[in-house]
């Protein structure tokens, strides 16, 4: 497999809009017209090669070296192919992503994996604010794929979120699940306060018993056998939730959110 | 051809396209997936009256099943699409969601999507949850004792109907006995179903009938109580005649099911009363594929 790496000069000083390197345009073209392509950063327009040292063959694949929380929209409606990170990256990791796998050896931004639609992320540290939320003004958040945050992610997390699966090895801060359309948010620590707050329907799974929020009903304790898909389908990762300690299938349930359709659900393993 | 004393004929056996599915039901035990399924394959011997023809193809491990609970595997085979579907719904929906602690998953990935638990989903009047997990739908359907869990579809192909052998024997119990031995090896394979009552037809039939209004009758020239009033192939020694019908996935499913079989039987020989074998052939009214009992044992 080819792979292109893209080791970073020195921090910028303006924040870096990396939306047009992604794999699957990268791989049609030569080194030198990718050192030729110009990057937002701030008001200025700075190429690749001010910015990076690149080398390897482009090809499926992708390193970003010595990264910093400076360079936004990594992975930006990539279609396919793999983006690892080494380091920190900023706001809108994944944004728009439709398939592909992008891994981040630290932390993300805010707005990571927002309006995605397809493909795998992990990142490795902790998140920012609106994972896998939808932008201002939008409706929908996250459409599909997965992404899995081994550290803890900020507020809103899965705001309007619409579909897919976002599995947080660590907490949640509030509003997890936030106007949640549909889709599963599974939470392996705390979760913070106004859990799943104006949920429509979706699920949120969590190891631990939350303040659940008034407008949610108790619906009792449940055996529920679609849980045992969804560890199976985790059990090939690299994470937690492969960990055969971590399956469970009996839940207290409770529905909500009240105030909205009521078609949602919090799982809290018992 | 002569097995151990059993005459083998020069015939074959006469088979025709179907259309097939395969689903796989879990439960909480293995007891009650194989109640619902039981159920679901009730009265689906042949698709001359009962829409389909449908069987347990076997039952699987907690380790063999998508929730790692008990199951059993079970194959639909039908004429066309549209009757396959209907038969699949109606069968899921009445046998297998009303069976307790049941779930339903598709047993073929490949091929022409069906519905499974895309309609049975409404039953669950605006509670049902939708689930995709690893690029496949599932219905979470709330039901009185729990929940029920439903793939939205299950795969589709064609396959091949109608794979059969007859045993000629000396007495009923003789025949019955060479039956048995027979469906206790073919029920082994795998991709076939037979779907007749204990894989078993006690009253073949024929294409055809004196009567306008019916498509198939008895199988006269194989009705031992007739060999004096028709044109029998039956000798003064054989008493009684039964068959075995064959559904596969492919052709070379019932091939290697037959051959199994007849070998059961043969193995039984003349010292059991079993004297001939031969196969339902209709001079190629029925359908397109021939399997040749000499070619199959040879």
């Amino acid at each position: 497999m080819s792979t292109l790496t893209f080791t970073l000069k020195n921090t910028p000083k303006q924040r870096v809009d990396m939306s047009p390197m992604i794999v699957d345009r990268l791989s049609t073209m030569s080194i030198a017209e990718i050192k030729a392509i110009t990057l937002q950063s701030g008001k200025y327009q700075r190429s690749v090669d001010e910015l990076f040292d690149v080398y390897g063959d482009p090809g499926e694949s992708m390193i970003i070296r010595s990264s910093c929380d400076k360079l936004d929209y990594v992975g930006h409606g990539q279609k396919s192919g793999f983006i690892s990170v080494e380091g920190n990256v900023g706001a809108y990791l994944g944004m728009n992503m439709s398939g592909g796998v992008i891994t981040v050896i630290g932390s993300a931004g805010i707005f990571a994996a927002c309006e995605m639609k397809g493909g795998n992320i992990e990142i490795k540290g902790n998140v920012g604010d609106f994972l896998g939320g939808a932008v201002p003004g939008n409706k929908q958040g996250m459409k599909g794929g997965t992404v899995l945050v081994k550290g803890n992610v900020g507020e809103r997390a899965g705001d309007h979120m619409r579909r897919g699966m976002i599995l947080i090895e660590g907490n949640a801060a509030d509003y997890c699940g936030s106007r949640m359309i549909a889709g599963t948010i599974a939470v392996m620590g705390e979760a913070g306060r106004y859990l799943g707050y104006g949920m429509s329907r979706g699920t949120l799974l969590l190891w631990k018993m939350p303040a659940i929020p008034p407008t949610f009903n108790d619906c009792g304790a449940h055996t529920l056998t679609f849980l045992s898909l969804f560890f199976a389908s985790m059990r090939e990762s690299d994470s937690k939730f492969s960990d055969p300690v971590a399956v469970f299938n009996r839940v207290q349930r409770f529905g909500g959110d009240m105030s909205n359709t009521g078609r949602g659900e919090i799982l809290v393993k018992i | 051809m002569i097995i151990n004393g059993v005459t083998i004929d020069e015939t074959f056996a006469e088979a025709f396209p179907m259309k097939a599915t395969r689903v796989i039901i879990t439960a909480q035990n293995s007891k009650w997936a194989l109640i619902s399924a039981q159920a679901m394959t009730g009265f689906a011997t042949s698709v001359i009256a009962c829409g389909c023809e449908a069987g347990i193809e076997r039952e699987l491990t907690p380790f063999e099943t998508p929730d790692g609970r008990p199951g059993v595997s079970v194959m639909i085979f039908a004429m066309g699409k549209k009757g396959l579907a209907k038969q699949l719904e109606t069968r899921t929906g009445q046998c297998v969601l009303t069976s307790p602690t049941s779930a339903v998953y598709a047993g073929l990935d490949e091929g022409v999507q069906i519905p499974l638990g895309k309609n049975l989903r409404y039953f669950g009047d605006g509670f049902q949850i939708s689930k995709q997990i690893n690029g496949r739908r599932y219905w979470r359907i709330p039901v009185m004792d729990g929940e029920f869990l439903a793939q939205e579809t299950t795969g589709m192909k064609e396959a091949v109907g109608g794979g059969n052998f007859l045993i000629l024997a000396e007495s009923q119990p003789q025949a019955l006995a060479a039956c048995d031995a027979a469906i206790e090896v073919m029920r082994k394979v795998s991709n076939v179903i037979l779907p007749f009552p204990g894989g078993v037809v006690g009253s073949g039939s024929k294409v055809g009938s004196k009567y306008g209004a019916l498509g198939a009758s008895t199988n006269d020239a194989f009705c031992p109580t007739l060999k004096g009033k028709t044109t029998t192939e039956l000798g003064p020694e054989i008493e009684s005649v039964m068959e075995i019908v064959i559904d596969g996935l492919s052709e070379d499913d019932i091939v290697h099911a037959m051959r199994i079989g007849i070998e059961a039987v043969c193995k039984l020989g003349t010292g059991n009363g079993v004297r001939r074998i031969t196969a339902g052939n209709y001079g190629g009214k029925l359908g397109p594929f021939h399997f040749h009992l000499r070619e199959i044992m040879s």
